[in-house]
């Protein structure tokens, strides 16, 4: 009977928004995505007009680089490259474009990152202005996007060999230090003796900065590698100790005993209860870590290191290579996102279990 | 597959917080005959919880002896299995892996591996042996952590209020599904309650203790025929010679005991 009479109830109202179908027009309507696909690419069709129309002020030298892909010597100025570059991003773009038109769940996330999307092209062609054409940033510290580019094709393989070194640096340093950090995070937080005595050590020089350990490192350790791989080490290993001591400590007290009389000796609590409870804390110091890590990287690499992006930065400097400090940095925010992306898969698989308690 | 406790003579005395001796169990004495199922009630603080802690192992009296046949209670054992209150599931394993955790815990669960279908079967939680403990309701968790308790085989299972946060209708159903677990398997039961209705649909006997300090006032036999029905007249004459035991009944019928 009640729902009869809700259904009545309902009625009226369904038939008044029968009268105006046209009011929820949105991303499921073609017409609609193909606005938000055009104003997507609009932004770097701006960009790229912007580069062929606007006159040059200023004498800037224009080299022409010569690339060789699959043999072929493909010769270059730096606005080809910016060009080409702006081309591969809007061919990018388009395919996803392209794809999201067919998946349903694609479109609504496309269609609310076209603004985004067109704001980027629209970023790009005022820096190409500014930095290039017109130049109303002060040079040589602010130099355009077809600078940066240059960079690249300038130093291109020095640049790659620089990013593989401080992968190397980090991949050493991290790993000790998340291994080392989750040993003793265990120990301190399953043994009183050992959070007795470890735990004040680890209070105290865990809020030492580590790169302010570098001149013992440089001095005491073999080689400058092994110095830095140390510093980020330590300043993984604390964050990490911390945390996962903490996570081990605030287990509850009915879930050890649970265990216990399903049989689990002292062994059994520390991995199948202890250590499980403790990883969203453990993923938490890693995370936070992680960040840490960056930071000492690059400091250390620009403090004495004979490679590495930080060193390239340092050493580009020195010559008022601005474009190519910038080239640096936006490796820097690529391979570090990237990172911070690849730790958030392996948290998310890790703590599945976890998935829909937390509020997102 | 069940086991006779005798409880001899134990004291169990806590300090608290502000240093006062609490009297939690003053020399209680009690005999469980194998496969009985015993319910323990009483007010909040009259040690009920304490004495399943000492039954279990969990706890230790100062003086007097807990005993299963005959041997000594020193420590946690398989043999007890314990629901507790709520929660006590593993949040990170899913439900079948918590029902497996005895088994991997022994080191026999390559063995009895087809155990842990039946288990999940007889509690009937098919199709959710892929859920994790904050996916399914209050309900099922508890029925999950009984599973849990009873792949053990354990010889006793003790119950800690397992039905005290469930509402009316979910309490009804598993009050019949831990009857049912209790024929097929015949397992003691010792169960832990503050709710005189359940005691009286599942016991045998009924033991009842009184705070300040803690001990057995009374033990009530329940010689009714099973299924036992709720609204019957012995049903309801021996609740209330029950409240009446607890000074309760003098005026209207408290809502709490009302099913």
């Amino acid at each position: 009977m009640d729902n009869a009479a809700a259904l009545e109830l309902n009625a009226p109202k369904t038939a008044g928004e029968k009268e105006k179908p046209e009011v929820n027009w949105g991303y499921r309507h073609n017409g609609y995505f193909a606005l938000k696909l055009l104003l997507t690419l609009s932004g770097f069709i701006i960009a790229i007009i912007v580069n062929i129309a606007f006159p040059q002020k200023a004498a800037v030298e224009f080299k022409t680089y010569t690339l060789s892909v699959f043999g072929l010597n493909i010769d270059l100025t730096i606005n080809d490259a910016y060009i080409f570059v702006l081309a591969v991003l809007m061919l990018i773009y388009s395919t996803a474009g392209i794809r999201a038109f067919f998946v349903k769940a694609r479109r609504k996330i496309y269609c609310k990152n076209a603004a985004f999307r067109f704001a980027i092209g629209v970023a790009l062609a005022l820096w190409d202005i500014g930095g290039t054409k017109l130049q109303w940033f002060a040079q040589p510290f602010f130099p355009g996007p077809a600078q940066v580019i240059e960079a690249y094709l300038a130093d291109g393989d020095y640049i790659v060999q620089n990013t593989l070194y401080s992968l190397r640096l980090y991949a050493a340093g991290f790993s000790c230090g998340v291994i080392l950090g989750v040993g003793t995070g265990i120990l301190i937080g399953w043994f009183p003796k050992v959070y007795y005595w470890v735990f004040p050590v680890l209070k105290i020089t865990g809020v030492v900065p580590a790169v302010a350990w570098m001149p013992f490192a440089l001095t005491l350790l073999p080689n400058s590698f092994t110095a830095a791989v140390f510093l980020i080490v330590i300043c993984a290993w604390f964050q990490i100790a911390f945390l996962t001591a903490q996570g081990i400590q605030s287990t509850p007290k009915q879930t050890y005993e649970a265990a216990r009389i399903l049989g689990s000796g002292q062994l059994g609590l520390i991995i199948h209860v202890a250590i499980p409870h403790a990883m969203p804390s453990i993923f938490t110091g890693i995370s936070s870590a992680n960040a840490m890590a960056f930071t000492t990287l690059v400091m250390s690499e620009m403090l004495g290191q004979p490679g590495g992006l930080g060193y390239y930065i340092n050493q580009s400097k020195v010559w008022s290579a601005y474009y190519k400090v910038l080239a640096a940095i936006v490796v820097m925010a690529v391979l570090f996102s990237l990172i911070n992306h690849f730790i958030g898969i392996i948290k998310k698989r890790t703590l599945r279990w976890q998935e829909g308690v937390l509020k997102k | 597959m069940s086991s006779s406790i005798s409880i001899n003579g134990v004291n169990r005395v806590y300090t608290d917080a502000d240093g006062n001796r609490v009297e939690a169990l003053h020399d209680v004495s009690l005999d469980i005959k194998a496969g009985e199922f015993i319910s323990i009630i009483g007010p909040s603080g009259c040690g009920k919880t304490t004495l399943l802690r000492l039954i279990a192992g969990l706890d230790k009296p100062q003086s007097g002896e807990l005993s299963i046949d005959d041997s000594r209670i020193k420590d946690v054992s398989t043999e007890r299995g314990y629901v507790f209150q709520q929660g006590g599931l593993f949040p990170w394993l899913t439900v079948e892996n918590n029902i497996a955790y005895g088994l991997k815990a022994r080191g026999i669960f390559k063995r009895d591996k087809a155990k842990v279908k039946d288990y999940i079967s007889m509690v009937g939680l098919e199709g959710f042996e892929r859920s994790y403990p904050h996916q399914i309701s209050g309900g099922m968790a508890q029925r999950v952590a009984i599973a849990r308790a009873l792949i053990n085989d354990p010889k006793a299972l003790l119950l800690d209020e397992p039905m005290g946060a469930l509402d009316s209708f979910t309490r009804a159903d598993l009050q019949d599904k831990i009857l049912e677990l209790w024929k097929k398997q015949g397992t003691t039961m010792i169960l832990v309650t503050h709710d005189i209705d359940e005691a009286i649909y599942l016991s045998d006997r009924i033991v009842i203790m009184t705070p300040r300090p803690g001990k057995i006032s009374s033990i009530v036999n329940v010689d009714l025929p099973r299924p036992r029905h709720r609204g019957g007249g012995e049903f309801l004459a021996l609740r209330k010679s029950i409240l009446e035991f607890f000074e309760l009944a003098q005026a209207q019928p408290q809502p709490e005991y009302i099913i």
